[in-house]
């Protein structure tokens, strides 16, 4: 190795990237850049909005500052069905996801067609938001709790399904293999084989749903599906900021709580 | 399961199966709870066989008026959810910046105690109230359109990003931030050379993960009039369009599939 030749490789002074990469990463700021520039013109916002803004936002504060307490007796029970809603979401979830994960795992699915059924199963009720789901089962069963608990359990089976599909495909083949060599059925295989491998992953993802439930039946009222955001709607249109403020805390302290219980049911889980 | 040796009379002679809750009273005890709860809270909130029978005509006749999808519509579509589009990509952009702030004031190990105390209640506050609670009072401030949209969504995801960039800076190994210390490192250099290379394919993943999370969520802050396709898919469900709520519907699945896609290929490079 000439002296040059040296220095090239091992330079005075050191540095994390090589031109080469400099530039590649040049290009993409630029590039992304570039993207959030055109979107955010393109959107035509308001700028003007901002100059009163928070004019606006201590006007609110101090509409909402203090809390209407006495507020709490109408509040008790819309708490009560949006906690029922997302629970009922979440075990009517178990009993439809736990076939359609079956469907969408490579291992346990019946030919490609079937594979492909249970996949845009999962990503058609993916993409579909909690509330447009509402939308949908409330011009469907009437505005009610009902609708909110379908709405509920049709966004989380696309959830809860991909993520035990994923365990499905990854457990391990030799019990199934051992059970099916005993001359076991494909019913028995399943029970015996796969469910126990995959039920520690289906507790910990229905748990898990159930908290994020919590969070989403909150403001399924706003499209008429029941729960404490029908109130919370009516508040606001009212301008009842004192009541909006006591609602909101009290969906602080739910939604706090059902973390917590949920991460501590997990915990123990695994 | 026992794996200390024991005397082969000591096994069970009979084979049973390893359950997760080994006290049958216990696993049927919380399972009879379970049903019981069913029956109260269902009878709690009025729901019978009647209603659900009752529905099930008018989904029938729903159903019937959807199909076939009505695409004639397609410029309003389309300006719908190209407004989505930027919304969420406007929204990621922002969220990406302001995430590394935050992450950085998160983290336990590298700023001191009031400072960890504040950025982590910022970033509980935001992640327990629902994207639609947060956008209607960015409707009341900033009045109706996109823009309110874009400031819940860049909230949505500050809060989001950074959590995982504070828990991914507790998790480092106090080996590397030692060492770089010991050089008379800088905090920016500190930053650069340690924490960053460490942090920033996770957080570039979570990022490109934010942006179809963003997706999603842009169709629907449109409810409370925070723009997007979400607004026209609202009013299309309270004018019975439903030949063209259909229409709209699958356009979002299909853009969230590619979205999903494009975030899956790009994270798939990232490692």
């Amino acid at each position: 190795m000439t002296v040059i030749e040296h220095a090239e490789k091992y330079p005075e002074i050191w540095r994390r990237f090589s031109p080469r990469m400099t530039l590649i990463r040049y290009v993409w700021y630029v590039a992304i850049v570039a993207v959030a520039t055109w979107s955010i013109s393109n959107l035509d916002l308001p700028w003007f909005y901002f100059l009163d803004a928070h004019v606006q936002a201590l006007d609110l504060v101090t509409r909402m500052w203090p809390p209407e307490l006495e507020f709490w007796e109408t509040l008790a029970l819309p708490l009560l069905e949006t906690i029922h809603i997302a629970t009922l979401g979440t075990i009517f979830t178990l009993i439809i996801a736990f076939p359609v994960a079956f469907l969408a795992a490579r291992n346990t699915t019946f030919n490609t067609a079937t594979w492909f059924i249970g996949r845009l199963i999962l990503v058609t009720s993916r993409s579909v938001n909690t509330v447009v789901w509402g939308l949908f089962f409330v011009a469907m069963f009437g505005p009610g709790p009902l609708a909110g608990i379908w709405a509920i359990a049709f966004r989380s089976i696309g959830f809860m399904g991909k993520l035990v599909a994923e365990a499905i495909e990854e457990i391990d083949e030799g019990i199934v293999e051992a059970i099916d060599a005993t001359g076991a059925s494909r019913l028995q295989v399943l029970w015996y084989g796969i469910l126990p491998q995959v039920l520690p992953v289906i507790y910990g993802t229905t748990i898990y749903r159930w908290d994020i439930n919590i969070r989403e039946s909150t403001v399924l009222g706003f499209v008429g599906a029941g729960g404490i955001g029908i109130l919370l709607y009516s508040s606001i249109n009212q301008f009842q900021w004192r009541e909006v403020s006591l609602i909101l805390l009290t969906v602080f302290g739910v939604v706090m709580v059902s973390e917590f219980v949920s991460a501590m049911v997990r915990k123990r889980i695994s | 399961m026992n794996t200390s040796p024991e005397p082969a009379a000591a096994i069970a002679p009979r084979w049973h199966r390893i359950r997760m809750i080994e006290h049958p009273a216990l696993r049927y005890g919380l399972f009879a709870l379970a049903v019981i709860y069913v029956f109260w809270s269902m009878g709690a909130l009025d729901l019978n066989w009647h209603r659900i029978s009752n529905g099930i005509p008018r989904a029938g006749n729903m159903f019937a008026r959807m199909i076939p999808p009505d695409f004639s519509r397609w410029s309003l579509l389309v300006k719908g959810i190209l407004e989505s589009v930027q919304m969420a990509l406007a929204a990621s952009f922002f969220g990406m910046i302001l995430a590394v702030p935050l992450g950085l004031c998160g983290a336990a190990n590298l700023v001191p105690k009031p400072v960890y105390l504040v950025a982590r209640a910022l970033i509980i506050l935001s992640r327990t109230f629902h994207e639609i609670i947060i956008a209607i009072f960015f409707v009341k401030i900033f009045g109706f359109g996109p823009l309110a949209g874009v400031l819940t969504l860049i909230v949505a995801s500050t809060s989001f990003i950074s959590k995982m960039i504070a828990e991914d800076i507790e998790n480092m190994t106090p080996g590397q931030l030692e060492a770089v210390r010991a050089t008379g490192a800088s905090f920016p250099k500190l930053l650069i050379y340690c924490i960053s290379p460490n942090t920033l394919p996770r957080y570039l993943g979570v990022s490109i993960y934010r942006l179809d999370a963003n997706i999603r969520h842009s169709t629907v802050v449109g409810i409370v009039g925070a723009g997007g396709i979400g607004q026209v898919l609202a009013a299309t469900f309270s004018r019975y369009d439903y030949d063209f709520s259909l229409a709209i519907l699958i356009t979002i699945v299909s853009l969230v599939f590619l979205g999903e896609f494009f975030s899956s290929w790009v994270r798939g490079h990232l490692r």
